[in-house]
């Protein structure tokens, strides 16, 4: 069943993905994000807090987790209204594809426009993939999309951005190790303050190009 | 693949051209500065009274266009949601539609009566055309001054789209451009389907590509009825 999840974690998906920045266009406009180097230590910051979190509710989804209080759960971990917003969009363009592509009655238990890692999870368990397969997902994810927004909006070289995607696979791997190790139940909580703030101050902004 | 294989496992019956019920989406489309807003505020002046409307923009920046129709077109706001496009107003329209079908959806929800939906894209090049998973129908508009060769370059968006409109003739002898060669070549990259030289200026009401959407419209209720 691996090939559901080349689909799942595809950015070519069609899930509503290109149009969110994971922060990106904000630590960009704040200075924090400029080039390669500063743009890998914003990916590996965002890895292991929200990409950690995130892996951790879709590896608890696709194992069959009471969906509802998983999305709760998604609330707590999520301070930033924006960013609660966000994921929401995200959740809700993932379950429309997501039903047309592997249909399955585990769709009809989730909330309305759930949070995305819990959509990713019911994805995963519906395409046939593990709860491990799932928390990869969400930890690539959470790396992925943000790259290639940065890549859009410094015109970066992509070879360059493709790379320094590729070299997070050790520190993804580990991001979704984590979650099978800690005890049933147990979620990450390692959000972060920083990409709170940016998604809090981006909000506001009226000219964006990206949702989030 | 053996040889009883049922393809039909591969597809499912929410296609283009099967989607039951909901308002008539119609995709504005074309380069920038070809006046695709302003003929979305002429659609909304001259059918806003007729239809119940409404607008989905995708500037590639702000909201520069929807507070445009705001202005011009008496619009409500509740009847406007403009869509952020990920600096790639080309893949909201086309490969990843899920922004703007939210965008779409939220409408609906907000107004259960509507009939018609203008989704005016951010502007681009040529190249650009609307997926048919987003609207039932596309207008491609471009302009005299971009040079009376633009019919002739053809591009999905001028031999494919449903409607080509050719906008500001008022601007043809000021630039040198040739209507009847637009006209000639338009025919012959896009056979049967219709091209309407207009000029805004000259026809806020944009009553020939009006007319063009209320026939549109009919022919969807009729199929639906």
């Amino acid at each position: 069943m691996t090939a559901s999840l080349l689909t799942l974690a595809d950015s070519r998906l069609p899930a509503g993905g290109h149009t969110h920045s994971g922060g990106v266009e904000q630590a960009i406009a704040a200075g924090l994000v400029r080039d390669p180097a500063s743009l890998a230590a914003f990916l590996l910051r965002r890895l292991v807090t929200s990409g950690a979190v995130a892996a951790g509710l879709a590896a608890a989804a696709c194992r069959g987790r009471n969906l509802p209080v998983l999305d709760a759960e998604a609330d707590a971990r999520t301070p930033s209204p924006a960013l609660r917003a966000a994921s929401r969009q995200q959740g809700r363009g993932l379950v429309r594809v997501g039903r047309r592509a592997w249909p399955s009655p585990l769709w009809d238990a989730l909330p309305a426009a759930p949070h995305h890692p819990v959509a990713l999870g019911v994805a995963a368990a519906a395409g046939g993939l593990t709860p491990r397969d799932a928390a990869a997902a969400a930890a690539y994810l959470s790396v992925s999309g943000p790259a290639t927004a940065a890549q859009r909006l410094l015109a970066m070289d992509p070879l360059t951005v493709a790379a320094v995607t590729a070299r997070l696979a050790p520190e993804i791997d580990a991001v979704a190790e984590d979650c099978l190790s800690r005890a049933d139940g147990e979620l990450s909580a390692d959000t972060d303050p920083l990409l709170d703030l940016l998604a809090e101050v981006h909000a506001t902004r009226g000219d964006r190009f990206f949702a989030s | 693949m053996p040889p009883d294989h049922n393809l039909d496992d591969y597809v499912d019956a929410y296609e283009h051209g099967h989607r039951h019920g909901g308002p008539l989406r119609v995709g504005l489309g074309g380069p920038v500065g070809s006046g695709k807003t302003a003929l979305a505020a002429a659609l909304c002046r001259t059918l806003g009274a007729e239809y119940d409307l409404a607008v989905v923009t995708n500037d590639i920046y702000t909201t520069e266009d929807a507070d445009f129709l705001r202005r011009n077109a008496v619009l409500p706001d509740d009847r406007i949601e403009a869509v952020q496009t990920g600096c790639c107003p080309h893949t909201a329209i086309r490969d990843d539609i899920t922004a703007n079908l939210d965008a779409v959806e939220l409408l609906e929800a907000r107004h259960p009566g509507l009939e018609l939906v203008l989704v005016e894209s951010g502007g681009d090049n040529l190249t650009a055309s609307f997926s048919y998973g987003l609207v039932d129908v596309q207008v491609f508009v471009v302009d005299v001054a971009g040079g009376d060769k633009v019919p002739r370059k053809g591009g999905p968006g001028v031999t494919a789209s449903d409607l080509l409109v050719v906008n500001k003739t008022d601007l043809a002898p000021l630039v040198g451009a040739d209507l009847d060669v637009m006209r000639r070549d338009s025919a012959v990259v896009r056979g049967d389907k219709p091209t309407l030289l207009i000029s805004l200026r000259e026809d806020p009401a944009a009553t020939e590509v009006a007319e063009w959407v209320r026939a549109q419209v009919r022919a969807r209720q009729l199929q639906q009825a």
